[in-house]
């Protein structure tokens, strides 16, 4: 039971990934870009590590994983604020559709 | 086909495209990145043979050599990254002197 | 469901197949920086590949190494090579390296050295940063040359496969070998008996040949001028965050490789990461700790290991030769020395200049 649950989440997170390497691709500027890479990616990371600590070793090995998606947080979202002011401050107009 | 021999055999593509590489490009950054594709891939024939051993557990030799090789090309990537900054300002150019012009 | 079974070689297919594509899209962009870029996806692939060989310690190196501080210095020097940062001095803070990676050394602009070292960097993102666009027409070798090598180089390959096919028979290797000895080694995982007992003279030079490469490093250049300007405000927050963590990651990582994928070079990489960091971030070391400090640093993984390779020379033992019992002990003395050692110097590579 435990095992299909944690199958499900994998298979959520890996369709969140889907829509943001999409996003990726299809999206027309640098700062909506940055929304499909940090928002879904993420999203998508957070599901697969859910899925994986449901089928962990231990305690510890759990902990472990959410560290994982805790540290990629942190660190994609300054990346992702530091790509934005970069491309800001070269001149770059937001995507007015 | 086993799939340890794919990626053996990846590795020797990798050695083609960057043997390739390194001949026919002329920047030098190119040439730095060629040179890291070929280790690349040799590191994966290596690490290929590693797991010829028949049970579950692979061979740890090979993979000591790999690790090794690894930290070996990531020095030599920078010592070639130096020299390259080093030509440029002394002579202005990224490319060989026998290398086309500029 | 018998197709069920071939569902993996299916997934390592489509591993391998990304490599070469990844491979020869970076070989062959005309973009320098799309190259790199690529260059440290390919990076990122090979990683997972290793993983699927069940070579866990070499994935760990290969990120960190292979992909994150290979792809800094590749962007680093990049940075440096653009026209506009010639004559002026080498961009060392994040503003000026950013300012220099799009040629406009007057104006300083936001760092973007840290998005391709966290992975989520858009390939997609369109800069172009090409090199001079005098000459680009002479980029490569004529058109007949590059096919003429390409055929000229068929021939060997098609041997190297040839040859990796033949030597695909089930062989044991050095496996039994290395587990038969291995309660001698003084640790319990194959990997790090061989780099550190076995076959330790391979280790001892591969420090040497890294505190060598430093040297070169340094003997060509002095250390690009420090600027004060502000950093990044959210990179140093992100530095003071991870900082102490890659620390501790370090630390972690060095006790395991006793009895899991792990080790000194692996830990080694990730100080070297975090010094990359802190170096990016605005941090400068003080100038009296660039002075023998810093020197006895970099000199202690090799002082160490070599100390006590010969040291056992005068306990009857042959080179390198741990006495029994002494073996745990004496790999965990050189690993810590190589962690700080291996940190250190990477650091300095990336920094790239004498002090």
């Amino acid at each position: 039971m435990l095992v299909s649950l944690s199958i499900l989440l994998l298979l959520a997170g890996a369709v969140f990934f889907l829509a943001g390497t999409l996003g990726l691709l299809r999206f027309p500027d640098v700062y909506t870009r940055l929304h499909a890479l940090t928002k879904a990616d993420n999203l998508g990371l957070g599901l697969i590590v859910l899925g994986l600590m449901l089928q962990a070793d231990s305690l510890a090995a759990a902990g472990k994983l959410l560290f994982i998606w805790l540290l990629l947080l942190a660190a994609s979202a300054t990346a992702g604020q530091l790509v934005a002011s970069w491309a800001q401050g070269k001149g770059i107009k937001p995507w007015r559709g | 086909m086993n799939s340890v021999l794919v990626f053996a055999l990846a590795g020797v593509g990798l050695i083609l495209l960057g043997l390739h590489a390194l001949l026919v490009q002329r920047h030098l950054l190119r040439k730095v990145l060629a040179f890291n594709v070929i280790s690349s891939g040799i590191f994966l024939i290596l690490a290929g043979l590693a797991r010829r051993a028949p049970g579950a557990e692979p061979d740890p030799v090979p993979q000591a050599m790999v690790l090794t090789g690894i930290v070996v090309a990531v020095a030599a990537t920078a010592l070639a990254l130096a020299m390259i900054q080093a030509l440029r300002t002394a002579t202005g150019r990224t490319r060989l002197d026998d290398d086309g012009e500029d | 469901m018998a197709w069920l079974n071939l569902l993996p070689l299916a997934i390592d297919l489509v591993l391998a197949l990304t490599l070469l594509w990844l491979a020869w899209r970076a070989l062959s962009s005309p973009d320098l920086f799309r190259a790199v870029v690529l260059f440290i996806a390919l990076g990122l692939v090979l990683g997972l590949v290793w993983v699927r060989l069940d070579a866990v310690d070499i994935a760990l190196a290969e990120i960190a190494l292979g992909a994150g501080v290979t792809g800094a210095l590749l962007l680093a020097a990049l940075a440096k090579l653009q026209p506009g940062a010639t004559d002026s001095a080498e961009p060392a803070s994040a503003a000026e390296f950013a300012a220099a990676l799009e040629g406009d050394p007057d104006t300083p602009r936001p760092a973007l050295a840290e998005r391709a070292a966290t992975g989520t960097a858009p390939i997609a993102l369109g800069s172009t940063l090409d090199e001079r666009p005098v000459g680009a027409a002479a980029g490569t070798a004529p058109i007949a040359l590059r096919w003429l090598i390409a055929l000229l180089l068929i021939p060997p390959c098609i041997g190297l496969g040839l040859v990796v096919w033949r030597l695909w028979v089930p062989a044991p290797g050095l496996t039994d070998l290395v587990a038969a000895r291995l309660d001698e080694s003084g640790v319990t995982y194959p990997v790090t008996a061989v780099l550190l007992n076995f076959r330790g003279y391979d280790t001892l030079l591969e420090l040497a040949v890294l505190l060598l490469a430093l040297i070169g490093v340094w003997s060509l250049s002095p250390a690009p001028h420090l600027d004060d300007a502000e950093p990044e405000p959210a990179l140093a927050a992100l530095s003071r965050l991870l900082a102490p963590l890659m620390i501790l990651v370090a630390a972690y990582l060095v006790w395991i490789g006793a009895q899991a994928p792990g080790g000194a070079f692996q830990a080694g990489s990730v100080l070297g990461a975090a010094g990359v960091l802190l170096r990016l971030s605005g941090w400068r070391l003080s100038p009296r700790a660039t002075g023998w400090p810093l020197r006895l640093a970099l000199v202690l993984g090799v002082a160490v290991f070599a100390f006590i390779g010969l040291a056992v020379i005068g306990l009857g033992q042959p080179l390198l030769g741990y006495p029994a019992g002494w073996a745990k002990p004496a790999i965990l003395a050189i690993e810590l020395a190589a962690t700080l050692s291996i940190g250190t110097i990477l650091a300095a590579l990336f920094i790239g200049g004498r002090p």
